[in-house]
């Protein structure tokens, strides 16, 4: 029994499926997520894959300051993904709104919707630090399995080459 | 064939026992081969099976009534016939068959393409109903070509015996039918250019959008053992006839799998360099393009029946 679990929890720190939300992005995050697939990073070196359907997902990518016509659609998509399931935000928008803060068009940050696990930071973040977050979140969707999520915020630092600067 | 012989190959090799590690390897070779042809590193060996260990792990949504059930079953069904299709392979040397296994294993490789067509509109998803009808179409178009090529060749030797083809000698018409099954596996595999049926991104996943957990699993494994098979079933066609002693079959065994990552990597090269054709551009192109060269096939074939 223990070594089943064992063999399951490597399976899914090894094995992390992303399905890509934009809640009213600038399109800048998306373009760096597209980037950490591309040969330059290769995210599939860790067995990335981006999926087209929610139901094949463990983690959720949200980009995004939330906007109030995503609401709907974020929740919709956050409930199609099947547990165990983890919640990354990718850039600054969804984790404060960023430069929109207090406009009335949106209903954001992400955390106050669903359970976020990672914040990636940056305004867009580097592809680095994403495959980063995706890292971080394929081990902590391991180590919780079938447990409910509760809202474990952990922020990823910036890339090295950045903090260097 | 004795029941004993039949479990075994069935069960052991070139069954269950051998095809499913064989799946996940040549999945694998597939997705590294297209991530080296695109300068990336590719996922690591493991990574087929640890998908496959997350999925079995993963839930599933609750599908209550008749749908559900049979929204459960099309996998399975695709799993046992693409199982049933790699065990039916003569790799071996002598090691047995019947006549007509030739039109159980069409049979049995034409099954999952059904499975995922029900599997699409059971799934009630809209998404999944529009790749269910592209898979429709494709079949309709690649399988004239496909079983045309396969009656060319059986019909050159005049039988439908498995066994009895993969140690005929290789005439030019045999090439030219083994030629015809190779471009028809690209569309039965759903691998570029014809990667219509499950367009990622276009269609979201096409009729597999809403399966999810262990059912997945068991269509990621279906998918694999489709490219065991077909592979296979074009490995057996060509392989070389070297008289290997029954002790040596380790040897036949060798030879096969080397020439099935062969054709994988043709494969993937192949999907790898194009990118995905439109649903019409691709029946025309079957309709159009090659049905000529298979009906020349099976004509030339008859004719030289007649005259010997």
């Amino acid at each position: 029994m223990n070594l089943l679990k064992r063999l399951m929890c490597t399976a899914r720190r090894r094995s992390p499926w992303l399905f890509h939300m934009n809640s009213g992005s600038c399109n800048g995050c998306d373009i760096e997520i597209v980037a950490a697939l591309s040969p330059r990073y290769d995210a599939e070196q860790l067995g990335v894959r981006l999926e087209g359907s929610p139901r094949h997902a463990d983690i959720l990518c949200v980009t995004g300051p939330v906007t109030r016509k995503a609401v709907g659609a974020v929740k919709t998509v956050y409930d199609q993904v099947l547990g165990p399931k983890a919640v990354i935000a990718i850039g600054s928008c969804p984790a404060t709104t960023n430069v929109f803060i207090d406009s009335r068009t949106l209903d954001g940050p992400l955390d106050k919707h669903l359970p976020v696990d990672v914040f990636v930071p940056g305004c867009p973040p580097r592809p680095d630090a994403i495959i980063a977050g995706v890292a971080k979140a394929a081990q902590i969707l391991a180590e919780r399995g079938n447990k409910p999520p509760e809202a474990v915020v952990t922020l990823v630092p910036e890339s090295e080459e950045e903090a260097n600067q | 064939m004795t029941l004993l012989t039949a479990l075994a190959r069935l069960l052991i090799f070139p069954g269950l026992l051998f095809a499913v590690p064989a799946a996940w390897f040549f999945l694998w070779v597939e997705r590294k081969s297209v991530a080296l042809m695109q300068g990336r590193v590719g996922p690591p060996f493991m990574q087929p099976f640890w998908d496959f260990v997350k999925l079995l792990g993963k839930s599933t949504p609750p599908r209550p009534g008749i749908a559900g059930l049979l929204m459960r079953a099309w996998p399975l069904i695709a799993v046992s016939a693409a199982a049933g299709a790699v065990g039916l392979l003569p790799v071996l040397p002598s090691s047995g068959g019947f006549e007509g296994d030739l039109i159980l294993l069409l049979a049995l490789l034409e099954l999952p393409s059904i499975c995922i067509i029900a599997a699409g509109f059971s799934s009630r998803s809209i998404f999944g109903e529009i790749g269910s009808a592209r898979e429709a179409a494709l079949s309709v178009s690649y399988n004239i070509v496909f079983l045309l090529a396969i009656v060319s060749i059986a019909a050159s030797q005049h039988t439908f015996r498995l066994e009895a083809l993969a140690a005929a000698p290789n005439s030019p018409l045999h090439w030219l039918g083994v030629l015809a099954i190779l471009v028809c596996l690209p569309a039965k595999l759903h691998i570029n250019p014809f990667s219509l049926p499950n367009a990622e991104q276009e269609i979201y996943s096409g009729p597999m959008t809403e399966y999810a957990g262990p059912e997945l699993a068991m269509w990621e494994l279906s998918h694999g053992l489709e490219w065991v098979a077909g592979t296979g079933l074009v490995a057996t066609l060509v392989a070389p006839h070297i008289a290997i002693p029954l002790g040596a079959a380790w040897l036949a065994a060798c030879i096969f799998v080397a020439l099935c990552v062969v054709i994988v990597l043709l494969l993937s090269a192949l999907a790898a360099a194009t990118a995905r054709l439109a649903i019409d551009s691709s029946v025309r192109f079957y309709w159009q393009c090659t049905l000529i060269f298979a009906i020349l096939a099976v004509s030339s074939a008859i004719l030289m029946r007649i005259r010997s």
